[in-house]
């Protein structure tokens, strides 16, 4: 078999699962630079089951496509210390303020740009918005199969793919013909560490926009070695209309934020006390919510 | 036309509690609505289904019944979807934030353009003035919803495209049965007119889906732990103090991620929410979405040795405390105090 074309969808997404005390500013709105940009867990998954993909079946190459703000070039640049070959970053001020559905539209036409392909992958969902949608809208812009909640990528026999998923009760195994979209859950193989070698070979990768502010030699050795060369598209680029993307393209508008406020209930403070535990059983036990 | 639709999951021939909470919820708002509520079956041997659809003030049924769509599978379940909706055009459409609606409801916001909000944790209508074009808009959805870690409540609307989409996790609406003998009409879908061999390109090669072995939904005491309880073995203590008191042990999405309980346990916005009469917190700091899932117990007590724990403002009793001192204190007052 031919090696296999596999893109991989990744995002670079704010850390909210480590949303510490400082995370809210006074005035109650989100302290950004609080929260960390790291690589979107699920779309590590998705790289890892792309990367296996690509030792089981030579020739095989891993592109990463990533959308977001210059400094997402992050992800593209943690993709090739990881194994990936090349990657995109999709950067354009009128991407901002996409939904779902204009986030995928965007993807879709890059995809398209990148064609041909044998497999999309990307991790189920992003921890900061956790929609799982963009996958699932990628694949119907493209007009792919999609298998989500993947779980394990079996394997790829005459240009079948088997795929392991993982639902809520249980598995299920499916086949799919290529091309195919597949989005993987949290609960696949985690992705395998930085290569060392890797990360001397691509530490120097940049965009185009990071490499006006570097030296001449620099760029000299960006010219000599174009595998340093991260893409770097904007809605030109990719052929897409400005009418589809950003606000105007996103059917879901945000009418209102509330930051959240606690509604302090009158609680009875207690301590882990003998006499203090032994108050509140009796307590529950009398007015019948236990016993 | 411009009715309230709801998707119905099916497995084994049951509709799923989601979808009943949905058709509860889809009756409520066809009646603020001014409209009719219709809602969607689609799989295998369905002739029976309406009994136990109808109960919750269905008016329409449509059904696609094929040996073909005995399990779900995206292409052809979407087609059908899609192309029905085309055809009705639904004002609202709603459907479980489970791994069949999360997949469906994407694909089907995609190919009609339209706004899909996930994991909603409010449904209301409302009204909306778009500030830029000045527009009012009457009797939108709104879609309420925590984002951004849950430092955020986002209300959310989509003024111009239809159907107004949502998913919706178990167990965060209430299932109530509108009039037992509720009577509605039903439509059988001609599934060949949507339906090409093409949608049938993902197969199923093997299935192992098992019955919800955990059901702490209807446990009416739930001793809970989050990332605080600290290990797998402390989280022992926890099944020793739901075991005494005859309840059931739940978990925060970080104690789930964190691998000391299993997924099925998982309650808040990413898992199931829960409504018992008494909810014991254990290490559980209390993010918006764990507390979206637990805030309507009756009782709550926050065992937690950070006094300034969110959760310890909702809670009706705070112990300050280390979780492995105060629950064996609690198994042990309980067994003297109840006997």
């Amino acid at each position: 078999m031919k090696g296999l074309k596999i893109i991989v969808l990744a995002k670079q997404v704010p850390d909210t699962r480590n949303v510490g005390k400082d995370a809210m500013k006074s005035d109650g709105t989100i302290n950004r630079a609080a929260l960390p940009a790291i690589f979107n867990p699920e779309d590590l998954n998705a790289l890892e089951q792309a990367l296996r993909l690509k030792d089981k079946y030579k020739g095989s190459t891993v592109s990463i496509v990533t959308m977001g703000p210059g400094r997402a070039a992050d992800i593209v640049r943690e993709g090739l210390f990881r194994g990936a070959d090349n990657g995109y970053l999709l950067t354009d001020r009128a991407f901002a303020g996409s939904d779902t559905l204009a986030t995928s539209y965007a993807l879709s036409c890059a995809i398209k740009k990148i064609e041909p392909f044998d497999i999309i992958i990307s991790g189920r969902q992003a921890i900061d918005g956790d929609t799982a949608q963009v996958g699932p809208q990628v694949a119907e812009k493209l007009d792919l199969p999609q298998v989500t909640y993947a779980e394990e990528i079996i394997s790829v026999e005459n240009k079948i793919v088997n795929i392991k998923r993982r639902l809520e009760r249980g598995v299920e195994i499916v086949s799919s013909p290529m091309p195919v979209l597949i989005t993987v859950n949290g609960s696949a193989a985690d992705c395998r560490v930085r290569n060392s070698k890797l990360l001397m070979k691509y530490k120097h990768a940049k965009t185009v926009s990071e490499l006006q502010n570097e030296s001449d030699d620099y760029i000299k050795l960006q010219k000599e070695r174009t595998y340093l060369q991260i893409k770097e598209w904007n809605v030109s680029d990719v052929s897409a209309d400005k009418e589809a993307l950003g606000l105007s393209g996103s059917p879901t508008k945000v009418k209102q934020i509330d930051n959240v406020v606690l509604q302090a209930k009158e609680s009875k403070k207690l301590t882990s006390d003998d006499k203090d535990i032994d108050f509140l059983i009796k307590e529950l036990v009398e007015n019948h919510t236990i016993g | 036309m411009n009715n309230v639709f709801v998707y119905c999951e099916i497995e084994d021939s049951i509709v799923a509690d989601v979808s009943l909470e949905l058709l509860t919820k889809g009756r409520d708002l066809a009646n603020q609505l001014k409209c009719d509520l219709e809602a969607v079956a689609i799989g295998y041997n369905l002739k029976e289904i309406g009994k136990q659809i109808f109960p919750y003030g269905v008016d329409k049924l449509h059904i696609a019944d094929d040996k073909r769509l005995e399990y779900y599978l995206t292409l052809p379940f979407s087609s059908i979807v899609i192309n029905l909706f085309k055809k009705e055009n639904p004002q609202v459409a709603l459907f479980g934030a489970t791994s069949v609606g999360r997949d469906l409801g994407p694909r089907i916001s995609s190919a009609l353009v339209s706004g899909l909000t996930a994991d909603c944790t409010g449904l209301v209508v409302g009204d909306y003035d778009d500030p830029k074009t000045k527009k009012n808009y009457k009797n939108l959805l709104y879609q309420i919803r925590p984002a951004f870690g849950g430092n955020i409540i986002a209300t959310i609307v989509n003024p111009e495209h239809r159907p107004q989409m949502a998913t919706v996790r178990e167990g965060v609406m209430k299932k109530e049965i509108f009039k037992h003998n509720y009577s509605g009409s039903v439509v059988n879908i001609n599934v060949d007119d949507y339906l090409n061999d093409t949608d049938f390109a993902v197969k199923i090669i093997e299935r192992h889906i098992e019955a919800n072995k955990i059901d702490i939904k209807k446990s009416s005491i739930i001793v809970a732990g989050g990332y605080g309880v600290g290990s797998k073995e402390n989280f022992k203590l926890l099944f020793e103090l739901a075991d005494v008191l005859g309840g059931e042990v739940g978990a925060s999405r970080a104690a789930v991620d964190a691998g000391y309980v299993e997924h099925d346990r998982q309650i808040g916005q990413t898992g199931i929410t829960v409504r018992p009469k008494l909810y014991i917190a254990c290490g559980i700091s209390g993010q918006i979405q764990h507390r979206s899932g637990m805030e309507e117990s009756a009782i709550i007590i926050s065992v937690n040795n950070d006094p300034e724990a969110p959760i310890n403002s909702i809670a009706d009793y705070v112990i300050n405390g280390n979780v492995a001192e105060v629950l064996p204190k609690m198994i042990k007052y309980y067994k003297m105090n109840s006997k």
